[in-house]
């Protein structure tokens, strides 16, 4: 059987430990020079970043999130082990693990380490398609001769060096597909190396939860459920017709991935599909001047976003979470597509006035979707508001400003609101 | 209660109710039209808490009463029986179900109690007059188009009617907008409607009030409040909440110092446009006119898809234009002119742009360029 050693990457082809090296870290699979589709996947990411930039923290339970009151955006592998997850309130996090150290997240460094990563994935083959900044799907096929070594080899060299070179830990789930890839990179966490064959494929997704899938979030689970639908044997037992008729082009799909069959490429770009940002308050708060200068940022942080990667939408959306934590959102088309910041806000800011008044919330958030490029955008002024013309033409030599002298060069009052 | 009546005749009243009626709405008494029976008529009325609407239609009562039961079943049934069939409607107070019978055809259906359904709070107008059906008709149908759907902006999801000052005394004014483009419709002052407040008419009130104006010579008696407007044929009262919001001051939208003028064919104008707008494939087609001396150029450039021009012989004597605007807009604009050529007084690719018809002041449009 294949074997390689994850430490100093000999290829040999049975044994318990290396012979070259005599380590235990020993990967063995019947196709493991076969596969291709990969899906690696950063452990704890911010965390590690923030561990290897101040070494006190390397054995100490460390959560990054924002502020007293935010949600945490990742916990460390220690801060796991006590029951904190990602995307649980700080305070519910604290409870838990009462000696965490909470970091605010510095996302330049980690966009940073994130770009570095990237360098050394482009190494390895231009498929690449990021999922975030500490994820990504790589297609290797093809690469064997060029690199000398099959892919298998290379993703161990990737983390490898990734760990060595960056000081960030990886995991790789390597199989057939993209669906199965990403299942397996999940499997052996932390410094994972887990390889889904062809062969086990069937077998091994069989008693598995559909919840596996990505994307299947509680409402499909639940709508799921009420057929009978808990695992991927349920699913094999429905023909494809009788799922697509249930659960429309889902149930295509699903068909599919009961026999762990994706035929999803790994795109460089797969396409944005909205550009939003919000932010969750230190306190909750009714106060319409304070969530009107939140909007404002928001809204100008997603323009900022959208005019970095010459996009547009056609539809602006608000996001608010009250202080009982349900989500309320609202939208509006537009008759013509956006990025200007002002546009955006006004828009957000005319769906929070239809908001009844005095409520009180931890969270608002704005965004655009239903994207165009950025040339399909802004084309006609509005008959009511002549100014709109002029506050976007400031906007814009705004923006030049900034990128000339920096991003506080200059602000709008309610920036400081 | 139990009437009998020709199905044609039921047919128009319980039509007019069921297209009030909301298809999903979470009161069940709201998909109901309420049926009532005395002396030699009956009424119907449907209603969706904002707009009501009273149909009344002559009948040979048997016993007076009234119940209330779905706008769209009855409806439906009576659209399927056959024409000219007498059709009797009786209620059974022991069962709770109104029976509808027509021949060999044989109905029930359930009611609901007539005292739970909500009817509109009669109230004072502060104006009422009269006005022909095909003024009104005018006013609205040439206007409406432009009626925004933004919800954040309300207040123009409707047609401003008010009283205002045109070029030969008061007028009757209908204004909609969507802030790409802009309709002023005038109709000379009814009598008794001079202190008539001003009143943003309902997108769905516009809609329901059409279907009263197919008689050219109809009087339509309107009542205006400030809260609402009433609509009414001998038949049918049609009673609408208005938009409680201020209309923008339009008046500054309409470009005053446009002087560089086009003639042009609306009806050619307008399939040349459609024609040109077919190779893009974007939302907003943008058309690109470019004119000369008596000539138009229209073009569309859609990277993706293709390019295509065509030129029209028009009446234009001033200097050289580039100008664009959404395809969509431009087409219904175009299609408003009936009578004469389109006149456009354009001003840079920048401002507004005004159409007329001929040197008729009485329906104006206003349509924002696009950059081309």
């Amino acid at each position: 059987m294949p074997a390689l050693c994850r430490d100093c990457l000999t290829q040999f082809d049975a044994g318990p430990r290396c012979p070259a090296c005599g380590r235990p870290r020993v990967l063995r699979h019947d196709e493991l020079w076969n596969l291709s589709i990969a899906h690696m996947d950063c452990d704890a990411f911010y965390a590690s970043v923030e561990k290897r930039d101040n070494p006190e923290l390397a054995d100490k339970p460390v959560i990054i999130g924002g502020g007293r009151r935010g949600v945490v955006s990742t916990a460390c592998y220690v801060a796991r082990i006590r029951g904190v997850r990602s995307a649980m309130p700080m305070f519910k996090a604290l409870d838990l693990c009462p000696d965490a150290v909470v970091v605010k997240p510095r996302m330049s460094v980690y966009v940073e380490v994130s770009r570095q990563i990237r360098a050394l994935m482009e190494e390895l083959t231009p498929a690449i398609e990021p999922l975030s900044l500490d994820e990504a799907f790589l297609d290797l096929t093809g690469t064997a001769r060029l690199h000398g070594a099959p892919p298998a080899v290379m993703l161990a060299r990737l983390v490898k060096r990734m760990k060595e070179e960056l000081g960030v830990t990886g995991s790789i789930g390597l199989s057939h597909n993209k669906f199965l890839a990403k299942i397996a990179s999940d499997l052996d966490k932390p410094r994972g190396f887990a390889v889904i064959g062809q062969a086990e494929t069937q077998e091994f997704l069989r008693p598995k939860p559909i919840r596996l899938i990505w994307g299947v979030g509680q409402v499909s689970q639940d709508s799921l459920e009420r057929s009978g639908i808990r695992t991927f044997e349920d699913l094999l037992r429905w023909e494809k017709r009788d799922l697509m008729v249930r659960f429309g082009s889902m149930g295509e799909r699903l068909w599919h991935l009961a026999r762990g069959q994706d035929q999803r490429r790994v795109t460089r770009n797969a396409p944005m599909k909205s550009i939003s940002n919000e932010t969750t308050f230190n306190e909750d708060t009714a106060d319409p001047d304070i969530l009107d200068g939140h909007l404002w940022r928001m809204a100008e942080k997603a323009s900022d976003r959208a005019k970095a990667k010459g996009l547009a939408g056609r539809v602006v959306t608000l996001k608010l979470r009250r202080s009982d934590f349900r989500v309320v959102s609202r939208r509006q088309s537009l008759p013509d597509a956006t990025q200007i910041a002002d546009r955006i806000y006004r828009v957000a800011r005319g769906l929070f006035d239809q908001m009844p008044a005095g409520q009180s919330y931890r969270l608002i958030g704005a965004g655009i979707s239903d994207l165009v490029p950025e040339a399909q955008a802004d084309m006609s002024g509005d008959l009511l508001d002549p100014q709109a013309e002029a506050r976007a033409k400031a906007e814009r030599a705004t923006d030049a400003i900034r990128a000339k002298f920096g991003a506080n060069a200059i602000l709008k009052g309610r920036t400081l609101r | 209660m139990k009437f009998s009546m020709e199905r044609a005749a039921l047919l128009r009243a319980v039509a007019q109710a069921q297209s009030v009626v909301e298809r999903r709405n979470t009161i069940p008494i709201l998909a109901n039209v309420l049926v009532e029976a005395e002396g030699e008529s009956v009424t119907f009325r449907a209603t969706d808490l904002d707009i009501e609407v009273l149909d009344r239609a002559l009948a040979q009562v048997e016993k007076a009463g009234g119940t209330t039961v779905s706008a769209v079943t009855l409806h439906e049934i009576v659209r399927k029986l056959p024409d000219g069939a007498l059709v009797t409607l009786a209620a059974d107070p022991g069962s709770g179900r109104l029976s509808v019978s027509a021949g060999r055809s044989h109905f029930s259906l359930a009611t609901l109690p007539k005292e739970d359904f909500p009817v509109m709070a009669t109230s004072e107008y502060d104006c009422n007059f009269s006005a022909k059906a095909e003024v009104l008709r005018r006013l609205f149908d040439k206007s409406k188009f432009a009626i925004s759907t933004e919800e954040t902006r309300y207040y123009l999801n409707g047609v401003y009617m008010h009283v205002s000052d045109g070029e030969d005394g008061k007028v009757l004014r209908c204004v909609a907008t969507d802030g790409h483009r802009l309709a002023r419709i005038d109709a000379p002052l009814p009598q008794g409607a001079d202190d008539m407040p001003g009143v943003i008419v309902p997108r769905k009130t516009v809609g329901e009030m059409r279907k009263l104006l197919d008689q050219d010579d109809m009087d339509i008696a309107v009542s205006v409040s400030e809260t609402k407007v009433r609509f009414a044929t001998p038949d049918i009262t049609l009673t609408s909440k208005v938009i409680d919001g201020t209309f923008p001051d339009y008046t500054r939208v309409i470009p005053q110092g446009n002087t560089r003028k086009l003639e042009v064919d609306a009806s050619e104008f307008a399939k040349a446009v459609d024609r040109v707008a077919t190779v893009s494939s974007e939302r907003s087609r943008a058309v690109k006119l470019q004119l000369d001396e008596d000539r138009l150029i229209l073009s569309v450039n859609a990277p993706d898809s293709g390019a295509a021009e065509e030129e029209l012989a028009v009446a234009y004597a001033d200097e050289r234009l580039e100008i664009g605007f959404n395809a969509k807009y431009l087409l219904e604009i175009a299609s408003q002119v009936d009578r004469e050529n389109a006149v456009f007084l354009f001003n840079s690719s920048g401002d507004p742009t005004l159409m007329r018809e001929g040197d008729d002041t009485s329906a104006v449009y206003v349509v924002m360029p696009m950059r081309v």
